[in-house]
């Protein structure tokens, strides 16, 4: 993903120069030494009371820039040569989503001769019907609503006739955006020489798999390693009827095929705010459906409240918490689309809606059915594929199956593109004879809003509960946007950054961003996190002024740290 | 926060104890004696806590929780109970001694602002008493009767459009399922803002529902809702004085069955642009010019794709060019701009809009190059990708509804500009020459609209006097 993103090339020799670049970026990030302190051992850093376990970190071997880089051009030579020939390739990853695209790129770094199996499209839901068009119609709505805003324009001075939209060209922005991140993500893979295979992938045995269109004519391979990466697909509840005009899913919703007068959004999840910041934007009216008690579950409590007064409350949306859509009945023959509530926890009925459309966004479901998993006595837990921390499957005794990785969406423990691409750079490391623990805590996510939403680590609700548990003291600090020179030069003081963090070692715990490019903001911390700096020192880090950057250089300032020396020591318990 | 603004205006935020009406502070915390009647003596002991108003635009306020609760003995300035506002949660604290005897809004709970949220009771004895006003009072809960607690104002504005609510028939949807939504998330706002009862509300939207130009036209809004209520109580006299009063003039008689079709983009910039040359003193200059010449000139070179258009407006700019003034603009007031260029632009009619793509420079260009920018240009305008430079970068405009057999007519000035040319159809009219022989021949009307700031009667008149030689003689125009 991080190098896909960058390129829009047509020269296969230029890709492969700066694909160098990225994947060495990329490598260097992974195994600089300074990251041997933590880079992947944070888990167990967290679960020990002390910090003694550092230990561990040996277990990580030191790679240094240079051999790794020479290591990237010989590779791009060829894509390797499998290993002692016994098998047909080194590494074989089902699905060419986001995840399994970082996972080659990495591979083919390692001199993996590898190969990608895809039965759809290149790229998966990111690229095609996730985060990168769901993007596109966010830029324009983002744009709307600074239009449409007058009292915000006229606070610049500007004047600003009725703005309108033409959805099609809305429409055409999201399609055009996705083919050509789609063709960079494939132009990338096949300039490093991975294989692209087309079909179905389905795993025969152990090291062995096939694919193709079903039937006799598939091929069968055989691999020394495995990983499956074959994602999700939009999770639509029991009695829900999804016609794809009036109820719809996230799928449906990109294409934009109609923007309408009312919508019904039911989850109120990254997904479900991100499209009510869309369809208002263009003049549609939102009613909410959430199961849980609140809107915007899974955020943390405080940034959720004050998300939801600047998102929600002055906006033309209101909703239903606490209320499962029970049936959803799509509209047809003059009748509006149908929603019948029940209570969450009781099952009563609790009235109907009627709208124009329903969106479900109540979360996404894995896509594993048909992987062959029954061939190897792997039971999916409500579909996701169980694997351990390392990422490698578990079947149904219990047992690690060698050999096989599964990684992203289809393992369901970070849903996001990201989070895909980082377990399969992770697996590569521990093919490629490096033992490597990604650390999810350090794994930054973010609602594409307006403004944004971005978090890392724990909630402080998550926080508290480990710190009972652990018995360490949380400490909290905030700052606002509307101390920040430049996001008032933008008009945009609406804003909050939260600090959670333990003020006897000075670690990060968490860090929640509502506000102007907040999802830009995060990887301070996210960094901070997954490279073990502490707040002392990021106290001394300096920032360019004037700059959104200094939220966050002010929330690391006003902690509190009590011990400035960099190494805590064990606390008696 | 809440509490440091309490503490500061301690005098404001709550009501009297012996105040009997309910009178309605701009700020915080009320207290409130309970008018009850089972102990008259005593009923000051026994005192509401009410929502208060946070902001002055907070309507409503949501526990977030209390953070004291039934049974604690409060002293003055504790912290009670934090409430959510539309803005921010705040501590609210109280006035008075006492002990917190029920809680009647819920942590979570929503509650108007004015209604009562929880009971105080001045001694032990009175909870028992306390709490049974709790009881009556949570089960009054769900029909909030905020308008007690309005200021006088907004209740006879409420009034009006109730009689017009009252006529209309019993709704015909009647809702067959309690707790079906029938009213969309921002009528639902609005009517909270509005203090309009949505239920008492019969939808106009699809599927009956009701819509937010319904809540506005309840709430007396918008103009054509105001003439809405007035025109069916014209005939029952004694309802349509209080509904008439309101400022008549911006609104008209609405005649039923008409459609209401907002403005497109281009349409709003030409409405603006239209009331806009109100502010620019004009006078008018007619001139009749023969068109013989031209016809037959027109006739020669059509199939070279030389269009009309393209020769009235290299004749325009041909006679611009000899009378700068013509084609300055008076910016300010209080001087003349000299434009440097002639660009002449031509009102076209496009798909309900009007636009103005502009020749730039068409003194310069020859007439066949002039024509085929014309033709690009009106091919861009056409589908809509018009530069903004290609549609208001005009010195002049000329306007031709002679195609249409117009004969003559008068253009608006467009802003910016000094002048603008109508040109009527050119037709066969009978004429007397000096010597008195009759001959037909064919004559057209222009009609030129000018700024009488810069541009005078005899400018206008030398300018269509060499505007009416070169149309008469136009070998020129070839050249």
């Amino acid at each position: 993903m991080q190098s896909a993103i960058s390129l829009s090339l047509s020269s296969p020799s230029t890709i492969a120069r700066s694909d160098c670049t990225a994947a060495a970026a990329a490598n260097s990030y992974i195994c600089t030494p300074r990251s041997l302190r933590f880079c992947g051992l944070r888990r167990e850093a967290f679960k020990s009371k002390s910090f003694n376990s550092l230990s561990v970190s040996t277990r990580l071997l030191p790679c240094s820039r240079n051999s790794s880089f020479k290591k990237v051009c010989a590779a791009l030579q060829s894509n390797g040569a499998p290993s002692k020939g016994e098998f047909d390739y080194d590494l074989v990853i089902i699905g060419a989503g986001v995840g399994g695209h970082g996972a080659a790129l990495h591979a083919v770094e390692k001199g993996l001769k590898t190969a990608i199996i895809e039965g759809d499209v290149v790229g998966g839901t990111c690229v095609n019907r996730g985060c990168v068009p769901s993007k596109a119609l966010l830029a324009v709505s983002g744009r709307m609503r600074e239009l449409q805003n007058e009292h915000h324009m006229r606070s610049f001075g500007l004047q600003v006739a009725a703005a309108g939209y033409d959805k099609q060209g809305v429409a055409d922005h999201a399609n055009n955006l996705a083919s050509k991140i789609r063709s960079n993500l494939t132009n990338s893979m096949k300039a490093l020489g991975v294989d692209i295979l087309t079909g179905t992938g389905t795993i025969l045995g152990p090291q062995k798999l096939k694919f193709g269109k079903g039937g006799s004519g598939d091929t069968i391979i055989t691999a020394k390693d495995i990983i499956i990466a074959t994602g999700s697909v939009p999770l639509v509840p029991k009695g829900i009827e999804v016609d794809g005009k009036s109820v719809i899913t996230s799928d449906h919703a990109l294409k934009l095929e109609f923007v309408p007068e009312w919508i019904a959004i039911v989850g109120s999840g990254y997904i479900g705010l991100e499209f009510s910041d869309v369809y208002t934007a263009l003049g549609s009216e939102v009613t909410f459906i959430e199961a849980l008690d609140q809107l915007m579950p899974g955020f943390d409590p405080e940034i959720g409240k004050l998300a939801q007064r600047v998102l929600i409350n002055p906006r033309k949306i209101d909703h239903h918490t606490g209320v499962f859509a029970s049936k959803i009945t799509p509209a047809k023959d003059g009748n509006p689309v149908i929603i019948e509530l029940i209570d969450a926890k009781t099952k009563e009925p609790k009235g109907t809606v009627e709208v124009n459309a329903a969106l479900i966004a109540t979360g996404r479901a894995p896509f594993t059915q048909g992987l062959g998993l029954e061939n190897i006595n792997v039971q999916t837990q409500r579909g996701f594929v169980p694997v351990d921390e390392r990422m490698r499957v578990i079947d149904s005794t219990g047992k690690l199956v060698p050999h096989l990785y599964c990684i992203g969406d289809a393992n369901g423990k970070m849903m996001l593109a990201h989070a895909a691409s980082a377990q399969g750079i992770s697996v590569v490391e521990q093919v490629s004879g490096k033992d490597h623990v990604l650390n999810h805590l350090s794994i930054p996510a973010a609602c594409f809003t307006h403004p944004e939403i971005s978090m890392v680590g724990l909630t402080e609700p998550q926080a508290r509960e480990k710190a009972e548990k652990e018995g360490f003291e949380v400490s909290i600090t905030k700052t606002s946007f509307k101390a920040n020179t430049k996001a008032l030069a933008e008009n945009e003081g609406e804003g909050i950054a939260k600090l959670i963090y333990r003020a006897d070692t000075g670690e990060i715990l968490g860090v929640h961003i509502f506000g102007l490019h907040a999802a830009d903001l995060i990887h301070e911390a996210s960094n901070a996190i997954a490279m073990g700096t502490r707040i002392q020192e990021l106290k001394f880090a300096v920032h360019a002024h004037p700059t959104l950057s200094e939220v966050l250089d002010e929330l690391f300032k006003s902690a509190k740290v009590v011990s400035s020396s960099h190494v805590a020591q064990p606390v008696a318990v | 926060m809440a509490s440091l603004l309490q503490s500061r205006t301690p005098g404001l935020s709550f009501s009297s104890s012996l105040s009997s009406t309910p009178v309605r502070r701009p700020s915080a915390f009320f207290l409130k004696p309970r008018s009850g009647s089972r102990i008259p003596v005593v009923r000051a002991k026994i005192r509401e806590i009410f929502m208060p108003a946070l902001s002055s635009t907070m309507t409503e306020g949501k526990i977030v929780s209390w953070i004291k609760s039934e049974g604690d003995v409060l002293s003055k300035g504790e912290s009670v109970v934090v409430v959510e506002s539309d803005k921010a949660d705040m501590d609210v604290e109280t006035f008075y001694d006492g002990i917190l005897a029920a809680i009647v809004i819920n942590e979570g709970e929503t509650a108007p602002v004015g209604a009562a949220i929880g009971i105080l009771a001045e001694t032990e004895d009175e909870i028992a008493e306390a709490k049974a006003k709790a009881t009556s009072q949570s089960s009054l809960a769900p029909a909030p009767s905020t308008p007690k607690v309005e200021e006088p104002s907004p209740a006879p504005k409420l009034d009006a459009p109730s009689p017009a609510v009252a006529a209309a028939p019993a709704p015909t949807a009647a809702p067959s399922t309690p707790g079906k939504v029938v009213a969309t998330p921002f009528a639902k706002k609005l009517a909270k803002q509005h203090k309009v009862d949505i239920d008492k509300l019969v939808g106009t939207g699809p599927f009956g529902r009701i819509t937010p130009e319904d809540v506005e036209k309840a709430a007396g809004i918008t103009p054509a809702s105001k003439s809405n209520v007035a025109a069916p109580a014209a005939p029952a006299a004694s309802v349509a004085p209080a509904a008439v009063p309101p400022k008549a003039p911006s609104s008209f008689p609405e005649i039923p069955g008409s459609t209401v079709v907002p403005f497109t983009t281009m349409q709003t910039a030409v409405s603006k642009n239209m009331v806009e040359s109100l502010s620019v003193p004009t006078f008018r200059v007619g001139y009749p010019i023969a068109t013989d010449a031209l016809d037959a000139l027109y006739e020669k070179v059509k199939p070279k794709g030389v269009t009309m258009t393209a020769l009235l407006a290299k004749s325009a700019a041909m006679a611009l060019a000899q009378h700068p003034v013509v084609n300055a603009t008076c910016k300010d007031g209080k001087s003349f701009t000299y434009n440097s260029s002639i660009n002449i632009a031509v009102a076209v009619a496009i798909n309900g809009g009007l636009i103005t793509p502009v020749l730039q420079d068409a003194d310069k260009l020859d007439l066949y190059l002039l024509s085929q920018k014309w033709k690009e240009l009106v091919e861009k305008a056409r589908a809509k990708q018009l530069q903004p430079n290609e549609y208001n970068s005009g010195t002049f405009t000329l306007s031709n509804l002679g195609m249409f057999g117009v004969d003559r007519f008068d253009a608006i000035l467009p802003p910016g500009q000094g002048a603008i040319m109508a040109v009527g159809a050119s037709k066969p009219t009978v004429l007397a020459d000096k010597d008195g022989f009759f001959s037909v021949k064919n004559k057209m009307l222009v009609n030129v609209t000018a700024d009488h700031r810069i541009i005078y009667g005899a400018d206008l008149a030398a300018f269509l006097q060499t505007f009416s030689k070169i149309i008469e003689n136009p070998k020129s125009l070839t050249m």
